[in-house]
């Protein structure tokens, strides 16, 4: 099947190379963090986690939305998706490889990953969150190549992957919920110390990750003449309209108890986000962003007539992309940290080289995408020639 | 009986799942016992306790007394010196509203607020780091004190993001370039780059029967011992005067006491 990556037209070629140079040039700036250690990113002794730790979150989400397909494709024979369910695991693996290399790139050791293996220790969450993400990089690379593969000899999938497609449906909600987990039993972090924080990063999840596969949908059918289907598209999107709104309910949720409590450990850090503290406010313009776009997408996806205008349905999901990006990225990583647990404040912003590392890691993220979507589509449409 | 190729790559593979899943099954199983017969003394002169803890006395610090206590800790670790935000600091000075959060008043008078106390890990009962730690880098020993091992530390820095008393450093930079050569105290390991460290109660100390750096000079103002023995100097201390921990309202039994 691989050897379907191996023919295209000089446009996949060009691009491809271009994903190889950004890459390269990422891991020239990589080889510059390797020695001379984190000091050449923007994190600090107060803010000790950063737009690595910040684009992970995010990408976890983005791989965890698959489930939205999955679930009505083959739970509930939900035929429309039959065109889009492969693009939405084979995303899923593209955002698991991003993650797994966001967190290799924020380690201090990275020779010593290994360690993670070595001496298991079930008590941390991280343990537990190599062992989700690996295991659902692995459940969507067996599925989606086999499920495809029969696809392409015209049979039926194979009996045995059944149980992994059911075993993939509560997994997906794992990875987010111990993603979730994370930050949320840490006792000293009052923005994060909150029982709402695995389902409002599971509701954000199923907006952000089906919003990108809706404009990855466009982009596939301007370059190839794919279709995953209009009607596909209409019920995704309007999955990502209640998967925003209900994200941004339980944001309201978390403003309410906190806001209404007052307890200053956790409305200092909403303070510092919405507000500023203490003279400090880098990220007040972005976290209202974030809010505007999310109300200007539900108004731009909850409406049919909107909906259904592809334009609008592109604008829509681009605010989307742009409300859950912020909210989970940046918003939720340095917000966590300041003020910081003694109440100082010290801000925090990417350097030039952390986001070359970024981009690069986005670069491999779409090279694997890009490989996996030319199989995928190639296979699908010498089947329709038959 | 043929053992072919295929037949190796069989057994070599199995024999390499097992060697590598023994150890971290025994672990999951029995989790500590592996390194579980480490009750001996290492040396005749070596300090021990049930519990080690701290009392630090706040009236008894004078400025040039703070000063001199964090010089101790610090020069004889070799631990460098760097321009916060990306600084190590393993004991410091903090103004009295940050250190003690949790006691917001705003009447307090300005002088106590802004009076400079002592800050450094807590050696918690309950350490939320070590609970993080994906590698058991970051550990409790048996008598009470939380330790690093800076040889096992992957850098990802969870501990940093555990600890509620910013208690942890990480060595953003390679500790080396920011040190004099030859460093400070040549009989104490410099760390490397990407590991992350912390105030160790002097272990090194303890081991030949020394007291912790800053005890030693602190001039009476720092207390170092037994809290599981009501004879001891810091356990005598707290019956006397009135004492506080930092943010005792998190669970993490801090065994660095405040005499205020």
């Amino acid at each position: 099947m691989l050897e379907k990556a191996l023919e295209g037209q000089p446009r996949y070629w060009g691009w491809l190379i271009f994903l190889l140079a950004l890459i390269g040039a990422a891991a020239f700036g990589y080889s510059f963090q390797y020695r001379e250690g984190l000091s050449i990113t923007g994190m600090s002794r107060d803010v000790s986690w950063g737009f690595y730790i910040a684009n992970f979150t995010f990408l976890v989400g983005v791989a965890a939305s698959a489930v939205m397909l999955v679930l009505p494709y083959y739970l509930h024979h939900y035929k429309t998706f039959g065109r889009i369910t492969i693009l939405g695991e084979f995303l899923a693996i593209a955002s698991v490889v991003m993650c797994i290399l966001f967190i290799v790139a924020d380690l201090g050791k990275p020779a010593r990953v290994n360690n993670v293996l070595l001496h298991p220790t079930p008590n941390s969450i991280l343990f537990w969150d190599m062992i989700v993400l690996n295991g659902y990089l692995f459940l969507n690379l067996i599925i989606g190549w086999t499920t495809l593969a029969a696809e392409r000899k015209e049979l039926p999938p194979p009996k045995w992957v059944k149980p992994l497609i059911y075993l993939s449906i509560p997994w997906a909600v794992s990875i987010h919920t111990v993603t979730a987990f994370l930050y949320a039993g840490l006792p000293g972090r009052g923005f994060w110390l909150t029982a709402i924080l695995a389902p409002r990063f599971l509701a954000s999840a199923f907006a952000a990750g089906p919003a990108v596969l809706i404009l990855l949908s466009f982009l596939v059918r301007g370059l190839t003449k794919f279709d995953a289907g209009k009607e596909a598209r209409e019920t995704l999107a309007k999955i990502v309209c209640y998967a925003i709104i209900m994200h941004l309910f339980f944001f309201f949720l978390e403003v309410f108890t906190v806001g209404y409590s007052m307890i200053p450990s956790h409305l200092a850090h909403l303070k510092y986000l919405y507000f500023g503290y203490h003279g400090a406010g880098g990220l007040v313009p972005f976290v209202w962003t974030a809010l505007v776009a999310g109300f200007a997408a539900i108004v731009l996806l909850i409406v049919p007539r909107f909906r259904q205008k592809e334009g609008l349905l592109i604008t829509g999901c681009i605010l989307v992309f742009v409300c859950t990006w912020i909210d989970k990225g940046m918003a939720m990583i340095s917000g966590g940290f300041v003020p910081n647990p003694l109440h100082e404040v010290t801000e925090y912003a990417p350097t030039n080289l952390e986001l070359l590392i970024t981009f690069g890691v986005y670069g491999v993220g779409a090279l694997v995408l890009t490989i996996l979507y030319k199989v995928a589509v190639s296979i699908k449409q010498q089947e329709e020639l038959r | 009986m043929t053992f072919n190729r295929r037949d190796f790559l069989k057994v070599a593979g199995l024999s390499a799942a097992v060697g590598l899943g023994g150890n971290a099954a025994f672990e999951l199983i029995f989790p500590g016992q592996v390194d579980a017969a480490e009750e001996m003394k290492q040396s005749p002169t070596e300090l021990t306790a049930k519990r080690w803890g701290m009392v630090i006395d706040v009236k008894k610090l004078t400025p040039g007394l703070r000063k001199t206590i964090t010089d101790a800790c610090h020069i004889n670790h070799n631990v460098p010196t760097i321009e916060p935000p990306k600084n190590l600091k393993w004991i410091w000075e903090a103004p009295f509203e940050h250190v003690f959060t949790e006691v917001e008043q705003e009447y307090l008078e300005e002088a106590v607020k802004e009076s400079p106390m002592l800050a450094m890990c807590n050696h918690c009962d309950n350490p939320p780091c070590v609970r993080v730690c994906p590698t058991k880098a970051t550990f409790r020993r048996a008598d009470g004190i939380v330790m690093m091992d800076m040889h096992r530390c992957i850098g990802c820095r969870f501990c940093m993001a555990a600890c509620p008393y910013g208690s942890r450093s990480f060595n953003f930079y390679d500790p080396r370039k920011y040190l004099p050569d030859p460093v400070p105290n040549t009989a104490y390991p410099t760390r490397t780059k990407g590991v992350v460290e912390k105030c160790t109660f002097c272990t090194e100390r303890l081991v030949t029967g020394q007291l912790p750096y800053c005890v030693e000079a602190a001039q009476g103002a720092m207390l170092f011992g037994d809290m599981s023995d009501a004879g001891s100097a810091p356990r005598k201390a707290l019956r006397s005067r009135f004492s506080i921990r930092r943010n005792p309202g998190l669970g993490t039994q801090p065994q660095v006491y405040y005499l205020v």
